[in-house]
């Protein structure tokens, strides 16, 4: 039986054998892979990519104070991208389960229509979530739009929930259970976690100091969104931190998830707030489509 | 004569697209076959989520040749234009013909087409025809401009007898190969030919025929358990497989203390099971799964089903037990947050509204019930299963302790959810039902959300059309009307509803019902007595020549000038006949509607021969003013008072 971190490495080893960087988690809280600058801005524009990466990510409304079996604030994908997406990918992800020790014909694996949508992050794509003896796995998306922006190559993402595939290959019931390395159980790795930020999310957060975060690094965001349109020179264009403008995007992300989960938002308010991120999201991610021949450009010597 | 096959291979296309999609390639490609003289004829349309299938029989190998008469100038016509048109044409002008027509002489030329091969013209037409298939949401996948279709095309096998027909659709060349189930037996290409197509899949764990997948999931479910009978869950299961088996797993019986709405939900929804029935029709601990494997010999499919329901019915157990630390009277004030819609307020402020409504229809009990039948929304439950919003309500309201009949109110308050659903079953649920359904009509009329065309996101055609039918089937009779308030709009479009609802439910003719519309009814019970009595007088002899002339003394009295009044003088009723029809309706016309609306219109309908007699003797625009006046009043009259059941012009008879 594979440990967790064993599953984890086979799984790295198979998308680095196809041709996948292999990077290591954004280092900025995120809700999903998806958000990582990784998959969110290399999916623009029309440059191939293939990366590969776990992600921890930040659920606050789902955090559960450790108790339950099943459901994590903070639980890992790994999240792979394959831009343009090769014709055999769904026989690639099938082989990327066998590598990891599943046995598909011995077991029931559905595809089952389920279409991607982030409001926040004006992205959607059309796909599927994959169904393991009537457990989802993996979440499968054919990328079409993203920041507002219609994608001109449609690259797939696959995120697979290892939390989940490691219970189903170990056979067990609660998460925390899970062999993270040999002899050393999910529970010691990431109880704390769940349960101390639990209480901070649900309990202790301060809602005012959280809404100001949000009005500034908003604040932060746009100034650079406008700043950067007023910028002509090319070269000044090249090094124009687009990509610091974005981590104050998922700064904003992860606070409204703070506040959401911490019931500071009202079901009224929800809908402008969530604008309010889309927003600097899609500014972002036009300037940074809008970079991309700069970026290009060899360095002026 | 040669056989065609079709097979569209692709990634897992969503299973309720994949017959209106078979059903469209069918018709498309006969229309193909038609359109372009290939005879042949579809045989079969059938298909997987991997997989549109389309066979046809008897296509002809080529076209046949054929002559085009190609039409040119008139004979007399300037030289030069004969000339420009034999060149255009590539002949000579000798090459011309004169032929006579209608229109006079002209140059034609007869222009030899030959047939085109089968095979060709095919290849030229089928990516079109593919690409043209409808479905709800397509996409790109080759990037930006690329083709669209529902999920990837990643095969195609066209066949015209033994001959590959060749075209290329989204970087897929057409071929003679197939490919089986994802991970049962061969894993790459299968050659195939069109006899052997369908022994090959099944060989490679494919059954390609959804009639024989439907068959194999009813027999083995029915022989796994008593399941619950879900047409809908069958059918999805028969496009979601390609060699389905179904398998029986179990559950804990201490999850049987949750609502088994909340277990079937969790088992027909989300997971895709049969709920199972124990002996006594309570639900038993036990459900069915559909695989896309044959078998389970060591249990893993059992074990990793039976795992994952549990985590979901604990986590039903987790909102169960979460909601109940407050209680549904509690929660009505959160709903102040809660957006019932942005340009209309809050669920609170609808909460009120429908209430006053409720005691209106339904007194106290109704009025209780409409004030706790929205709170489930801040539920954790109703969070998690939107669609028992409602039924939660009511289950929490009785685990509560609340009244039952206030529990049944809110539990049933949202029926019915379609015209096959039945209404509320109490007299209170009814008056929830209504007064919500009004409330929401009311509201959105009010701010112009009004359903055009198919854009209806606040399905206000169904709030409406419940709304009928509960007045129609159910226990509470108030003025409808009086129920819609002012607004012009909604009363029409709830004319339409009804006008649906009695055509199309209760089967009534358009004009009868265009009749009773046209009365002046109050209740929809009493709008279907009407109705009801119009349909039976109708097939007496007397019926539709009166209503002909009702139709008459109608378009008599508008051409009247303006100031017909309704007052008949005696003692200008000169003739007998025109004696003869005061009288009689003198003798009706007080009465009043007794109810007994069939015995009234008989008696109306009895008035015929006088009617007729009237007509064939009397002149109603006699020269003496005083005498018109006089006969205008009393068709103008008899018009009036036995129009009150329904009005008689309405109705399309044979002279009409």
């Amino acid at each position: 039986m594979d440990s967790f971190q064993e599953t984890v490495f086979k799984l790295k080893k198979y998308w680095a054998d196809r041709g996948c960087v292999i990077q290591e988690p954004y280092d900025i809280e995120v809700g999903a892979g998806t958000m990582s600058p990784e998959t969110f801005l290399r999916v623009l524009g029309p440059k191939p990519w293939r990366v590969g990466y776990v992600q921890p990510s930040r659920r606050p409304a789902d955090g559960r104070y450790g108790d339950n079996p099943n459901r994590l604030y903070k639980h890992q994908q790994l999240q792979v991208i394959l831009k343009p997406t090769p014709k055999d990918v769904i026989e690639q992800y099938l082989g990327s389960l066998e590598a990891i020790g599943i046995d598909l014909s011995k077991h029931d694996l559905k595809l089952e229509e389920d279409n991607w949508e982030s409001p926040t992050l004006g992205a959607w794509g059309i796909g599927w979530q994959v169904m393991l003896d009537g457990m989802e796995i993996t979440q499968f998306t054919y990328f079409q739009q993203c920041g507002g922006i219609d994608l001109d190559l449609c690259p797939a993402e696959i995120t697979y929930g290892l939390e989940r595939i490691v219970s189903f290959l170990q056979g067990k019931e609660s998460v925390y259970d899970i062999e993270w390395a040999p002899g050393v159980p999910y529970s010691e790795v990431r109880y704390f976690d769940e349960l101390q930020l639990s209480v901070y999310n649900f309990e202790s957060a301060d809602v005012d100091m959280l809404w100001e975060a949000l009005r500034r690094h908003e604040a932060e965001a746009q100034r650079l969104i406008d700043s950067y349109k007023t910028v002509e020179d090319p070269a000044e264009k090249r090094r124009f931190p687009l990509l610091g403008a974005y981590d104050q995007v998922l700064k904003c992300s992860n606070l409204f998830n703070l506040l959401d989960a911490r019931g500071a938002i009202s079901v009224t308010e929800r809908v402008g707030v969530i604008a309010r991120v889309r927003k600097i999201a899609v500014g972002v991610a036009q300037a940074w489509v809008d970079q991309e021949p700069f970026r290009t450009m060899k360095e002026v010597a | 004569m040669l056989p065609f096959l079709l097979e569209v291979g692709a990634e897992e296309i969503p299973d309720w697209m994949i017959p209106a999609a078979l059903e469209q390639l069918g018709k498309d490609f006969q229309a193909l076959l038609d359109a372009n003289k290939l005879g042949g004829r579809v045989t079969r349309t059938d298909g997987t989520g991997r997989r549109l299938v389309l066979w046809a029989e008897g296509l002809i190998e080529r076209q046949a040749d054929s002559e085009e008469i190609v039409s040119g100038p008139p004979k007399a016509a300037n030289p030069n234009a004969i000339a420009g048109f034999a060149k255009k044409n590539g002949v000579s002008v000798d090459d011309l013909k004169v032929e006579t027509t209608t229109k006079g002489e002209y140059y034609t030329f007869r222009r030899q087409v030959a047939g085109r091969a089968t095979v060709e013209l095919l290849a030229e037409l089928l990516p079109d025809l593919i690409q043209k298939l409808n479905f709800p949401k397509s996409m790109f996948w080759t990037g930006k401009g690329g083709p669209k279709f529902i999920r990837p095309i990643r095969w195609i096998v066209a066949l015209l007898g033994e001959t590959v027909v060749p075209f290329e659709l989204a970087g897929v060349s057409s071929g003679s190969e197939t490919y089986g189930h994802r991970r049962l037996g061969v894993r790459g290409p299968i050659p195939v030919t069109i006899a052997n197509y369908e022994a090959e899949l099944e060989k490679n764990f494919v059954i390609g025929s959804s009639v024989a997948r439907r068959a194999k999931i009813e027999r083995e479910v029915a022989a796994l358990g008593n399941a619950q009978t879900d047409a809908k869950l069958l059918e999805t299961l028969t496009f979601i497989t390609e060699y389905p088996a179904a398998i029986l797993g179990g559950f804990d019986a201490s999850y049987l203390t949750l609502p088994k709405e909340v277990l079937t939900m969790v088992m027909r929804f989300h997971q895709k099971y049969f709920a199972v029935n124990a002996a006594d029709g309570t639900l038993a601990p036990n459900f069915i799964a559909v695989m896309n494997i044959p078998d389970d010999p060591e249990g893993h499919v059992v074990r990793g089903n039976e795992r994952v329901l549990r985590a979901r019915f604990n986590d039903a157990r987790f909102f169960y037990d979460v909601d109940q630390k407050r209680t549904l009277l509690d929660r009505v004030s959160d709903l102040a947050n809660v957006t019932f819609h942005a340009k209309i307020g809050s669920y609170l402020e609808k909460t009120s509204r429908t209430v006053a409504l409720a005691q209106e229809l339904g007194g106290e009990l109704a009025a209780e019930a409409a004030y706790l039948a929205k709170a489930d929304l801040t539920t954790e439950m109703v969070k998690e299963f939107t669609d028992l919003q409602g039924m939660i309500g009511g289950l929490y309201i009785a685990a509560q302790g609340g009244k039952p009949e206030v529990a049944k109110a809110v539990y049933e308050h949202y029926k019915p959810l379609s015209m096959e659903d039945s209404i509320p079953s109490t007299a209170t649920g009814q008056a929830v039902a209504l007064a919500d359904k009004i409330d929401t009509l009311r509201s959105c009329f009010a701010v112009d959300m009004v359903p055009t065309g198919s854009k209806d996101p606040f399905a206000l055609r169904r709030a409406a059309q419940g709304v009928v039918k509960i007045l129609v089937e159910g226990d509470l009779n108030p003025s409808l009307p009086e129920l819609l308030g002012g607004d012009e709009r909604l009363h029409e479009f709830f004319t339409d509803r009804i006008r649906y609802y009695f055509r199309e439910i209760k089967g009534f003719a358009s004009d009868e019902v265009a009749a009773v519309l046209a009365s002046p009814w109050l209740q929809l019970k009493d709008f279907e007595k009407r109705l009801d009595a119009l349909h039976r007088v109708r097939s007496t002899p007397n019926f539709e020549p009166l209503a002909n002339s009702f139709k008459r003394i109608k378009n008599i009295v508008a051409a009247a000038p303006i100031g017909v009044g309704f007052s008949i003088n005696v003692e200008l009723l000169v003739e007998p006949e025109e004696r003869r029809l005061a009288e009689e309706y003198e003798k009706r016309r007080w009465a009043e509607l007794s109810g007994d609306y069939y015995q009234q219109l008989l008696d109306i309908a009895a008035m015929r021969p006088v009617v007729d007699a009237f007509f064939e003797k009397i002149l109603v625009n006699a020269p003496d003013p005083a005498i018109r006046e006089n006969r205008l009043g009393l068709l103008r009259s008899i018009l009036n008072d036995f129009s009150r059941i329904a009005d008689f012009t309405e109705i399309v008879t044979a002279n009409s």
